[in-house]
């Protein structure tokens, strides 16, 4: 059995799942449900000034029948009095010592809002806050969350605000809704954080009914944007947290957050760079009873893999990752068919004939079967035929032999240019 | 009250898909690329196609699709082989799982059945006439596509409504009669008039159909099941397999065989007919007999399963010698020999009678189902050429030895057309109704 807890820039859970800021920890009683659930942590819906909110909320993106590939939604922080949050907070922290409550925090940009705020949540045991600068509907409109989270000079002065009051880590939670997440990370940095999470849920419209002409969801006729989260955002969020792990001028702990919805997942979000994750969608969509399997399958591979402790494996792809300029242009792989486990559906064939690069010969058997053969001098090693090969084996990409020596764009560069210096007396 | 339960057991058998299935297993198509069942099915339904209509939601195109290449898909929804043919080639045959394309063909046609949406409209009228014998599904086809192009089409149907074999034949729990009717109404929307109760030979002679239309499409189909040729035959009670899952198709379903003893006679898939027919109106028991082994048999495998769910008894290597009756001249039993199959070089499982072995079975009812008899007097009034009752055609165009005349569906099934399946009638039907485009178009064109 691996040691699964973690630390989390000095914050202790017993495992790395924690429920992210959302519907899921809205009250003691969801939170308390969690924890007996088996869920190492929660940050608490989003406490601030209360607010209104509408109905209906959410909306979710079906992908071939498969429900909730993508969820988005309009609701809004908290709201419910904040006194009432935090007497469950109180009693839930008194119930369970060692699982991580962290109060998420959004209020207005000034000092002492942020004072006023942290010193509350803090009195009650929080053991780390963690500052919504990411909801990107509703509270952006009235210059918080996303607003604030998309100014770095903002995501900086606010972090500091928080940091100077507050006794307990803080995190800031980032919003993907901008260019280059770093940029803001970078001011989290100089604003004293001790750790980031990311991502907070993206712009998104879910859809447009095609009777009535309402957007999706709406409210009573009138549609506005939400925030987009669940498994179509995992690749997102996969790349931000790994830019920001790989970062040098970053450098702090990562609370990993986008799409999670499996022990396997998790492990990825680990592996680039983030300490622990955050999970809501998947929780939406099956309960908090999810979280069993997601220990499990984590715990198994860990000692599958003969790892003694989760934070063992933080980080172990950082390395890994890194411009497409450090990529070596002499590495080489073909597509291989093995024409015995071949099903004969073609798609291979068509995909790469209609959208790649024209490197599959399709033929017919003398009883009429399809054959198809891989030209491997056409063949780019593009993945194409292989990503939609239905059939486990069938196609799989193999390294080809090269005599040449590892050589990346940026040494292409660099060699180019000093050949043109020296080149140059002797075209003279 | 007994009716009515009777009535009830002719209802259709198999459930159609609920929305929720029908995307679930739209959806598990895998969308091939010049897709094996495509190529499987006889009237090239473009079946990836169609399903992935059904995937988006567009039902209409989904049914456009099929009805397209086939216009008794409805039908054939229900009465395919599928195993045989579309889902036999479907990739997907790990664990058993192919894509239940009878199934999706089903959903889409029952969606635009319906409906009620017109897909096809009749072509500019073109002055020539054509007549069909027969509305069975290959008269019914070649109709389709004929009107579609401009044709006036008349067809001749002997009986009283249109439909042939689907209509008369084909057990009901299978294939309920409004899907037939269904069909044969698509084909009269688009101009075709179809005169039932006329048959040709009889209300109308060949002489009047070649004096009065342009080209002639026999597509009368089969005849009835021919005599066993025992003693005991014209005894109340020996029946015609045919003639016998006819009745079963009426208004209400004849009651006089609650309780009986039922003996089919052959193991092909009317034989199952037969005898699930006879199940289902009430029969205490039904034996099937053949002279053969399962091995040998002629019904499709899912068609033998069916058959032993419903609880009917097969007994082989059988052959009936003499009906018995009663001095009221009914059925009382059959006696029968037991058969051997021989392994010779020379003669392969050459069958042989077992010495002494006869024995008697008691039963009510034999139903005859050893195959069927040709429409000889329709063909001979033609004056074309023929073999064993089978017309001799070009085996591209589907013209007799008479220019004039063409024939498709069963009435030429045996002379190189291997199987007698809907499916195959309905694309030989459309195949004459190309060839004679094109030789009219011809025509014209000299002209």
């Amino acid at each position: 059995m691996a040691d699964l807890r973690i630390n989390l820039a000095g914050i202790q859970s017993p495992n790395p799942f924690w429920l992210a800021s959302a519907p899921p920890t809205n009250s003691g009683y969801q939170v308390q449900r969690a924890f007996e659930a088996g869920w190492g942590g929660a940050v608490w819906k989003t406490l601030g000034d209360p607010i209104l909110n509408v109905s209906s909320r959410f909306a979710a993106v079906s992908f071939n029948g498969q429900k909730v590939a993508g969820f988005n939604n309009i609701e809004l922080i908290t709201d419910r009095p904040l006194e009432i949050n935090l007497k469950e907070i109180y009693e839930t922290k008194k119930r369970f010592p060692n699982h991580a409550i962290i109060a998420s925090l959004m209020v207005e940009p000034k000092q002492e809002k942020w004072h006023e705020i942290v010193k509350r949540v803090e009195d009650v045991g929080v053991d780390g806050l963690e500052l919504n600068f990411g909801c990107p509907h509703g509270m952006a409109e009235r210059g918080m969350g996303a607003a604030s989270g998309q100014v770095p000079e903002l995501v900086e002065k606010q972090t500091y605000w928080a940091k100077e009051m507050a006794k307990t880590p803080v995190i800031v939670k980032l919003t993907p809704n901008i260019t280059d997440i770093t940029v803001t990370a970078e001011a989290a940095v100089r604003g004293g954080a001790d750790a980031i999470s990311m991502i907070n849920t993206i712009n998104s419209l879910a859809g447009v009914d095609l009777n009535t002409w309402n957007t999706i969801p709406h409210v009573g006729g009138k549609g506005a944007h939400g925030g987009y989260c669940g498994p179509a955002v995992k690749p997102i969020a996969l790349n931000m947290v790994g830019e920001c792990a790989r970062s040098p001028h970053i450098n702090l702990p990562i609370s990993g957050i986008g799409g999670i919805s499996n022990w396997q997942d998790a492990a990825e979000f680990l592996l680039m760079g983030a300490t622990g994750v955050q999970v809501c969608t998947a929780a939406m969509h099956h309960g908090f009873r999810i979280v069993e399997d997601m220990i499990d399958g984590l715990n198994n591979y860990l000692d599958e893999k003969g790892i003694t402790s989760v934070m063992d494996i933080v980080g172990q792809s950082v390395p890994k990752y890194s411009d497409w300029g450090n990529l070596d242009l002499n590495y080489k792989v073909v597509a291989e068919i093995n024409n015995d486990k071949c099903i004969h559906c073609n798609k291979c064939y068509i995909a790469c004939e209609d959208t790649s690069h024209q490197a599959i010969d399709l033929y017919h058997d003398a009883s009429g079967l399809s054959q198809l053969k891989i030209r491997e001098e056409d063949c780019v090693g593009c993945n194409l035929c292989s990503i939609v090969c239905p059939e486990e084996g069938a196609i799989t990409m193999k390294e080809v032999k090269n005599t040449l020596p590892s050589m990346t764009w940026n040494e292409r560069q660099e060699m180019l240019k000093v050949l043109n210096t020296t080149a140059e007396p002797i075209g003279k | 009250m007994i009716n009515s339960l009777l009535d009830k057991n002719f209802e259709e058998v198999t459930l159609g898909f609920s929305k929720a299935s029908a995307m679930e297993e739209a959806n598990r198509c895998l969308y091939c690329y010049d897709a094996p069942c495509m190529r499987a099915c006889p009237t090239s339904i473009n079946v990836p196609s169609f399903i992935k209509k059904i995937a988006s939601g567009n039902l209409k195109g989904s049914a456009k699709v099929i009805l397209e290449a086939n216009p008794m898909g409805a039908s054939c929804a229900r009465v395919c082989p599928t195993e045989e043919l579309c889902e036999g080639a479907c990739v997907m045959q790990k664990d058993d799982k192919p894509i239940k394309i009878g199934a999706l063909q089903r959903y889409a046609t029952d969606w635009v059945k319906n409906q009620d949406i017109p897909l096809f409209n009749a072509g500019v009228p073109n002055g020539k006439r054509i007549a069909i014998i027969g509305s069975g599904p290959a008269g019914l086809s070649a109709a389709r596509e004929l009107c579609r192009m401009g044709y006036e089409v008349t067809i001749f149907e002997a009986e009283k409504k249109a439909g042939g074999l689907n209509q008369h034949g084909i057990v009901s729990f299978r294939l309920p009669q409004e899907v037939v009717d269904w069909e044969v109404e698509q084909v009269r929307r688009l101009g075709a008039t179809i005169l039932t109760g006329k048959r040709v030979g009889k209300d109308v002679t060949c002489d009047e159909l070649l004096e009065n239309f342009d080209r002639i499409i026999v597509a009368v189909g089969m005849s009835k099941v021919p005599n066993l040729n025992i003693e005991g035959e014209m005894l109340e009670g020996v029946l015609d397999a045919i003639e016998f899952v006819k009745t079963t198709k009426q208004e209400t379903v004849p009651q006089n065989m609650i309780g009986k003893k039922v003996v089919v006679i052959g193991a092909g898939n009317t034989a199952i007919d037969a005898a699930t027919c006879a199940i289902r109106l009430g029969a205490a028991s039904v034996k099937i007999l053949y002279r053969r082994t399962a091995n040998e048999m002629t019904a499709y495998p899912f068609e033998y399963e069916f058959a032993k769910q419903e609880g009917v008894e097969f007994q082989w290597l059988t052959s009936p010698k003499k009906v018995v009756g009663n001095e009221d001249g009914q059925v009382m039993a059959l006696e029968c020999v037991q058969m051997k199959l021989v392994d010779c070089y020379d003669r392969k499982d050459a069958l042989l009678e077992v010495e002494n072995s006869n024995f008697t079975i008691a039963t009510d009812f034999v139903i005859r189902a050893i195959g069927q008899k040709r429409q000889v007097d329709l063909i001979q009034e033609f004056n074309i050429q023929q073999s064993n009752g089978i017309p001799s055609v070009d085996p591209v165009t589907l013209q007799t030895s008479n220019s004039k005349v063409y024939a498709c569906g069963d009435v030429i099934y045996g002379n190189g057309y291997g199987d007698a399946t809907v499916v195959s009638a309905v694309q030989q039907g459309k195949d004459c109704a190309y060839a004679i485009h094109h030789s009219l178009k011809q025509s014209s064109e000299i002209a």
